[in-house]
């Protein structure tokens, strides 16, 4: 008996509203954050993230209402991500009602912004969101961060980079492949390995989630804590209750609710 | 009307517990205060808190909340969570070392590492067992799951105040009771329907 791992949906909200296939299709409008919301805690997800996708910065407080609405009715804890450059963002956020916040592009622009934020408001609140790409040129394990969605490179090694979050005290650190995200070909095995190799804090295996094989290849052989996924709950291809049921038949430790 | 105080030390993030209170008792006054005469006239008190057990002591202190606390764990129904509970301890580990308030006999500990099998913090979802009945299990199955996030836990002194067991690099007791008070090492607002369930027991415990 111990922890269990974590099933997290990760919701994009735009102004407010859930939207889902941000990468590939039109964005489509799927509702009420806290109707999704709902809907996920009632079929046994561990987690909530929303990234907030919001372009406009003059609408960028619509994401606070949403949280306090969501916090006030679904009693698990989230996690909220997208255009956080400060502590006094993440104070608002966590005021609001949010668990824990991801830093993204800010933590690269300013690594010592997680310093300051895991001493103001506790390394259990901080996550640092690694989007990392395999090196072309190389058939070694090596990867690069990239801001921006993929399209920016920085130059920075990524398991370099994921020690150091460690060291300024990021509570959990959330792996997106950008070559694998939107693919559905399974997440980028390697990269969870070599980073859990690396750091001794919880990881969120993310992007390229197709089937229920791969979020079962994320905890075994990439030795993630926790697996986030978003167009397979959004479009109904499975529920979590689907994935729990799944990941239990094969030895995984996770929590079910209703047995 | 009930009133239930929620103490605020000025070191914690208060909106979850405060949330889910509400939703658990929406005929109840809800109360956030670190007011010695306000907190004392509640019906029920709630102390949660998180962060480090010095910097929580020394907040303590600072707002003289001491007093208050001790005085409202031994006359009405009073919930420590997570540092909320190791602080009711008598001594803590961490930071070097400081003394807490003494409420409850015993200390706390950093979880045991030296395989290196288990990461600390403990964060995530993990069972509870129940040890003894207690009206704060009234509903809640043996072996529920609830949100954890610490890196230290307590060692009471006696064994018969210990009321819930969690598994984590060895067994620890993450809920406890002595006469009025409940204290747990979870998080009672985020853990779903158990944890609201019981808050809910809290609220109606006489």
């Amino acid at each position: 008996m111990s922890v269990t791992k974590r099933i997290i949906p990760c919701l994009d909200v735009d102004n407010g509203r859930v939207v889902k296939g941000t990468k590939f299709v039109d964005i489509i409008d799927a509702g009420d954050p806290i109707e999704v919301a709902k809907k996920y805690n009632d079929q046994g997800a561990d987690e909530i993230t929303f990234l907030d996708i919001t372009a406009s910065s003059s609408n960028r407080k619509t994401i606070l209402d949403v949280v306090e609405n969501v916090a006030s009715q679904v009693f698990i804890p989230l996690t909220v991500g997208g255009g956080i450059s400060s502590v006094d963002d993440i104070r608002l956020l966590l005021n609001s009602g949010a668990d824990k916040i991801t830093i993204n592009t800010a933590a690269i622009k300013n690594p010592k912004l997680v310093s300051d934020a895991s001493e103001a408001v506790g390394s259990q609140c901080i996550v640092v969101a690694i989007d990392a790409k395999r090196k072309d040129s190389s058939s070694d394990n090596v990867w690069e961060i990239y801001t921006h969605g993929g399209r920016n490179a920085t130059g920075i090694d990524a398991l370099k980079w994921a020690e150091e979050m460690e060291k300024r005290g990021a509570g959990e650190l959330l792996v997106t492949s950008m070559d694998k995200d939107g693919t559905k070909e399974g997440f980028d095995l390697e990269l969870m390995k070599e980073i859990n190799s690396k750091v001794n804090i919880p990881t969120i295996a993310s992007g390229g989630v197709g089937t229920l094989e791969d979020l079962y290849e994320g905890i075994s052989v990439g030795n993630a804590d926790a697996v986030l996924a978003a167009s397979i709950f959004h479009f109904g291809t499975y529920t979590v209750q689907d994935v729990k049921k799944y990941l239990k038949e094969k030895g995984v430790n996770v929590r079910i609710t209703n047995e | 009307m009930k009133t239930i105080a929620i103490i605020d030390y000025g070191m914690s993030n208060l909106s979850s517990v405060v949330k889910a209170t509400k939703y658990v008792a929406p005929n109840s006054h809800v109360i956030v205060s670190s007011d010695f005469n306000e907190i004392d006239s509640a019906d029920k008190v709630i102390f949660p808190g998180q962060g480090a057990a010095k910097n929580c002591m020394l907040s303590i202190f600072e707002k003289k909340l001491d007093s208050v606390i001790k005085k409202n764990a031994n006359e009405k129904p009073f919930l420590g969570i997570c540092m909320g509970m190791q602080v009711l301890m008598d001594f803590s580990e961490e930071n070097e070392g400081i003394d807490c308030l003494g409420i409850i006999k015993g200390s706390v500990k950093k979880f045991n590492n030296s395989n290196k099998n288990i990461k600390i913090p403990h964060m995530g979802w993990n069972k509870i067992k129940k040890n003894n009945e207690h009206p704060i299990w009234n509903g809640i199955k043996d072996e529920s799951y609830f949100y954890f996030v610490h890196s230290y836990l307590i060692e009471p002194e006696s064994d018969a105040n210990i009321i819930g067991t969690t598994e984590y690099g060895g067994e620890f007791c993450s809920v406890i009771s002595k006469k009025n008070i409940v204290a747990i090492q979870g998080h009672p607002e985020k853990s779903s329907s158990a944890g609201l369930k019981f808050l809910k027991n809290f609220i109606e415990m006489k």
